[in-house]
């Protein structure tokens, strides 16, 4: 298995996504076969290769600084789930959080 | 148990920076505004938007980074930083991390201890989160919190220190110092009360026995506090805290730790041991940055002379160090300094009153340069009077105060209360006359030798006049008289 | 009477004549899918008031001259429902964004809308556009027009049907690793990915943001030419995007006989179905007909496309996904403190699938792992990118086939995803390398379609476009499936 259990409990953390107990594992055997597939690419030397992070070949594409219109308020919060005095509402954030 | 410390201080610190729009998209930057009411899809974060960058925002932090004496990178680009948190409405802040536009830079400090260079290690642009309302006292017993993204997608530049000072006092002149060069280039409010400054501090203590690198040094990070006054604070109370674990023989945590105001004391708010994993990599919907000579030269030439410049052509005009550092610190009084010597160009008298009343009025009604009590022709034209004998010092002390009250001119206040010096020779004569008609005894001692009976003469004169009249004036005129008398 | 069997060009010739309305087109086209969808499945969303009042609109408000202006007058098109849009609902078939409605629309919507078009309502896709069958949406299954006990492809399943079954004449898709090409050719119809960058990417929903295109599907190709020179071109609010498309007057231009065209030996070896390449052979013949020079080449680093491509359209995918939290729009599910809000919504929000690559995504870039996986991924994209610039340095175009095999039966994939994310063995090349890619049919095996896929150097669509209308001129007039409804 190229993933543990607990990575894999580890990484659902990360992505703030839970794992019942039932399908935990299905998810370790399928992404380690995956993985395992993934592999592959190990069989290239890409020592001094220049990793690619976009295709397109432009660069320094900018705005000028040119105040445009926002939302109207309605419709910022129209889609909220809970939403008070034109804010959205969160639960008890409990730990210190942010970054 | 004779271990020394060695404190190890690095700053992070975050300016907004003072474009019209935000940094990918065309929302307003305008702070303290209706909840939510400049939001776009793109600061929303809403499924299918894209960031187009501001190319202001980068020119501001260009400027910084060169006013910082930063290398500008010709070639940086954006990079996902990613954490869950409602304020941060992508759940990625828009960064950079390995490529930053700056590197390599620093900011001379000056102390008891002579100038000193603080590293400068990057400077990078990102995005600011939105703000988060607590419902209910505190985060910790709060209910819920209400979520508001006028905020989110502000432009920043994250500006961090090398670990090169070694006091809270350091600190303090660091964050002085970098507070008074960004503030020549009016790139931003550079206000911490509302949040357009903000400041991270790193603490560790090395023992004198460590042989170990910095880097792997237990460091305590404290967050977000709200005044240069409360980093050297929460600094200072780290320290002791600190040491007396290291003392007892009690590992310190690497951890992140809040600031309590009214306790003068820092509080753990999580362990980085347990820290998130920001996962960072290329933000795909930016190309790069490419920053050619042209463009940097074009930056170069919009930005006004730095305190480091101010500093000599200062002293060159012949002011005492002392004051050239309080001029310079304060740019708006700098301004309001050179706007009154270029009407009224006696640098030293200028100086004097600026730094003493002048100052001192300003204080008292809560004022700042940027908003100046009375007006630089108005005091001008106060130091003019004072100069040309009409006014003495003590009475243009009078007259400022009632300047900066009824906002009126020197001269109207001066008429108004009928204050100036008599300066006619002819109106004095008269008096002069008049007073050694009644005094014949006096006059006739004075002329016998007693030249203490002048000075009652010139008594008499000043009570007269009010004590409007020049004394020397007076004296001379006496003595005139007294000889013509005869 | 407006027929369907009309392509685009000429629907909108007629419009503009004056021979037939804009509401009569649109009527067509509604009774067609009142027909058949609910055979097929295409649909999310149908906007029959909205569809009526703006073709009512044309009908009354504009000049002949206007009309001659509108490149798309009257011309009902379905929208993949992961671009955005301020009319219609907006769900990338998924349940956390249940009930979402945008408020803003998509840039190539905009550009429909002033081009003419008529959008008369949203189409299916697997969730988030992750999938190669249109069987991972969260709302239905689509079926392919052909036989609907096999899927249409996917994840564009519902833009590649509803054109095949005659309902639109066009649709708009989107492709990050063959999502639009792998759907033509299960289905039969024109589908391209333009170059990325042709094409605006705001307001589509983002999958993975470095290979995602926005591109067209029609019937015939001179169609596909008509939709794309509407859609594509730079836009201020897309800072990856490019220049507009050549017109039909370019494509034309393209002679035959002076094309080059490569044929990668790794897509022609084994695991192709030889009924796919009976017609794939057949097609190449077609084309040495026509006077092309047909070359072997190699576009050695093929075998290592999947890998990369799941490894770097994942990775993105976990970040772009993030936004999916349930704090300002979309589905929640309560819970007593925030962390656990985040967990219950994305967890009972996202399908399985979408789960499961979000994990992958986020374990490639996790510390620790980045270099193994994300780093050494666009490293290798590197190589598939210099793998055809080496061959384009000798071909003017690549030719192969679309889809190793024909269109598959419902769950005949689901036991194991590595055997679905390899349909996408011929397609993932072009999004990894950013060049256009174009699926035509070519014919049928079985009463099932096969496609053929061109690849062309970045921004040269108009040498794809010209070929592929050169051999369409020449190929037997296709048929349609689910003739003798109630509208043909």
């Amino acid at each position: 298995m190229l993933l543990s259990k607990e990575d894999v409990l580890h990484v659902a953390n990360l992505a703030r996504l839970s794992v019942e107990p039932s399908e935990l594992q299905e998810i370790q055997d399928t992404l380690s076969r995956v993985l395992e597939y993934i592999d592959l690419l190990n069989e290239l030397d890409t020592e001094q290769v220049v990793p690619t992070s976009q295709v397109v070949e432009q660069h320094t594409v900018w705005r000028s600084d040119q105040v445009e219109k926002s939302l109207p308020i309605a419709l910022a919060i129209q889609n909220g789930p809970q939403v008070v005095t034109g804010m959205f509402v969160v639960p008890k954030i409990l730990d210190g959080g942010g970054q | 148990m004779s271990e020394s410390y060695e404190v190890v201080i690095g700053l992070e610190v975050h300016v907004e920076l003072k474009t019209a729009s935000k940094l990918f998209c065309g929302c307003t930057n305008l702070f303290g505004q209706e909840p939510n009411t400049h939001t776009c899809p793109v600061c929303l974060g809403m499924p299918g938007a894209l960031p187009v960058l501001n190319q202001q925002a980068v020119a501001l932090a260009t400027r910084a980074a060169l006013a910082l004496s930063c290398d500008v990178h010709p070639f940086s680009k954006f990079d996902r930083k990613q954490y869950f948190y409602p304020d941060l409405p992508k759940a990625y802040q828009i960064s950079q991390y390995d490529q930053p536009l700056a590197t390599e830079g620093h900011v001379t400090i000056r102390g008891e201890f002579g100038m000193r260079s603080i590293g400068i290690e990057r400077i990078h642009l990102e995005e600011d989160a939105g703000k988060l309302n607590h419902i209910g006292q505190r985060l910790g017993d709060a209910t819920g919190s209400l979520v508001d993204l006028n905020r989110a997608g502000v432009p920043l530049i994250e500006i961090v220190s090398r670990p090169d000072m070694h006091s809270p006092e350091e600190a303090r002149l660091y964050l002085t110092e970098l507070r008074t060069v960004l503030s020549y280039l009016d790139i931003s409010d550079l206000r911490m009360e509302e949040g357009s400054m903000r400041c991270d501090a790193n603490i560790s203590l090395r023992p004198s026995s460590y042989t170990g690198s910095l880097v792997d040094l237990p460091r305590v990070e404290i967050k977000n506090v709200n005044s240069f006054r409360n980093v050297q604070r929460g600094i200072e109370h780290e320290i002791v805290r600190q040491k007396a674990l290291l003392e007892q023989g009690i590992r310190v945590v690497k951890e992140t730790r809040g600031f309590d105001d009214a306790a003068g004391t820092t509080y753990s708010q999580r362990s980085k041991e347990a820290a998130n994993d920001y996962r960072y990599f290329p933000e795909p919907d930016l190309p790069p940055l490419i920053l050619d000579t042209e463009w940097l030269e074009a930056q170069k030439r919009e930005m006004p002379d730095l305190p480091e410049a101010l500093r000599h052509s200062l002293t060159t005009e012949g002011l005492v160090s002392r004051d050239v550092e309080v001029l310079v610190q304060d740019r708006a009084l700098y301004g309001f300094w050179r706007e009154v010597v270029a009407i009224f160009p006696d640098v030293k008298l200028v100086t004097n009153w600026l730094l003493s009343d002048y100052s001192r009025h300003m204080n008292a009604q809560g004022l700042s340069f940027d908003t100046p009590g009375v007006s630089a022709e108005h005091l001008a034209q106060l130091l003019g009077l004072i100069q040309d004998g009409t006014l003495s010092g003590k009475m243009a002390k009078e007259v400022l105060e009632a300047m900066f009250t009824t906002k009126e001119s020197p001269e109207a206040v001066v008429q108004r209360l009928g204050l100036s010096q008599i300066t006619d020779q002819e109106a004095i004569r008269v008096i002069v006359a008049e007073v050694i008609t009644a005094n014949p005894g006096v006059v006739a001692d004075f002329q016998g030798g007693k030249d203490k009976a002048l000075a009652f003469l010139v008594g008499q004169v000043m009570k007269a006049t009010k004590g409007q009249a020049k004394p020397n004036l007076v004296n001379s005129l006496l003595r005139e008289a007294i000889a013509s008398h005869v | 009477m407006a027929s369907l069997t009309w392509d685009a060009v000429e629907m909108v010739r007629r419009v503009q004549s004056g021979e037939v309305s804009a509401l009569e087109l649109v009527d067509a086209a509604l009774e067609r899918i009142a027909d058949v969808d609910a055979n097929i499945g295409a649909f999310l969303y149908v906007d029959d008031n909205g569809a009526r009042d703006a073709a009512s609109r044309i009908d009354s408000d504009l000049t002949r001259e206007q009309k001659e202006r509108l490149p798309l007058a009257g011309i009902p098109v379905a929208i993949k429902d992961n671009l955005v849009t301020r009319e219609m609902p907006t769900t990338a078939g998924s349940k956390i964004l249940e009930g979402f409605r945008s408020p803003y629309n998509a840039t190539v919507v905009e550009r429909l809308l002033a081009a003419g078009a008529i959008p008369v309502g949203k189409v299916n896709l697997d969730e988030f556009a992750m999938g190669s069958s249109t069987e991972h949406s969260a709302y239905q299954v689509t079926r392919n027009p052909w036989d609907p006990t096999r899927v249409p492809g996917g994840s564009s399943g519902g833009s590649a049907a509803a054109v095949a079954a005659g309902m639109v004449p066009l649709a708009l898709g989107s492709d990050t690793g063959g999502s639009i090409r792998t759907p033509a050719s299960y289905c039969g119809v024109v589908g391209m990915k333009p170059t990325y960058g042709r094409v605006s990417r705001y307001g589509l929903i983002a999958f993975a943001s470095s290979l995602d295109q926005v591109g067209p599907f029609a019937r015939t190709v001179r169609d596909a030419v008509l939709l794309l020179h509407v859609i594509t071109g730079k836009d201020p609010h897309d800072a990856t995007s490019v220049d507009v498309m050549p017109t039909q007057a370019t494509v034309a231009a393209v002679e035959p006989s002076r094309m080059r065209i490569g044929l990668p030996e790794e897509y022609f070896g084994d695991g192709i179905d030889p009924k796919v390449r009976t017609r794939v052979d057949g097609a190449l013949e077609t084309l040495r007909g026509l006077g092309a020079t047909l070359v072997p080449i190699s576009l050695p680093h093929t075998r290592y496309a999947i890998a990369t491509y799941y490894l770097i359209a994942n990775a993105e995918a976990s970040s772009n996904l993030s936004r999916y939290d349930g704090v300002r729009y979309g589905f929640r599910e309560a819970a007593p403190d925030l962390i656990q809000m985040y967990a219950n919504t994305r967890s009972l929000g996202f399908g399985r699938e979408v789960r499961r690559r979000i994990l992958l995504g986020t374990h490639a870039l996790s510390a620790g792992y980045y270099d193994a996986y994300y780093l050494k991924a666009q490293k290798v994209r590197t190589l598939i990118r210099r793998d055809f610039e080496q061959a384009f340095s000798q071909v003017d175009l690549i030719v192969t086939p679309t889809v190793p095999d024909l269109p598959f039966k419902f769950g005949e994939r689901e036991v194991d995803p590595l055997q679905m994310y390899l349909t996408d063995i011929f397609t993932v090349t072009t999004n990894l390398a950013g060049l256009p890619g174009l699926s035509q049919p070519i014919g049928l095996t079985d009463g099932l379609p096969v496609g053929l896929q061109w690849i062309a150097p970045a921004l040269q669509e108009e040498r794809i476009l010209g070929m592929a209308q050169a051999l369409e001129s020449v190929l037997p007039v296709p048929s349609w499936p689910m003739q003798g409804g109630s509208s043909q």
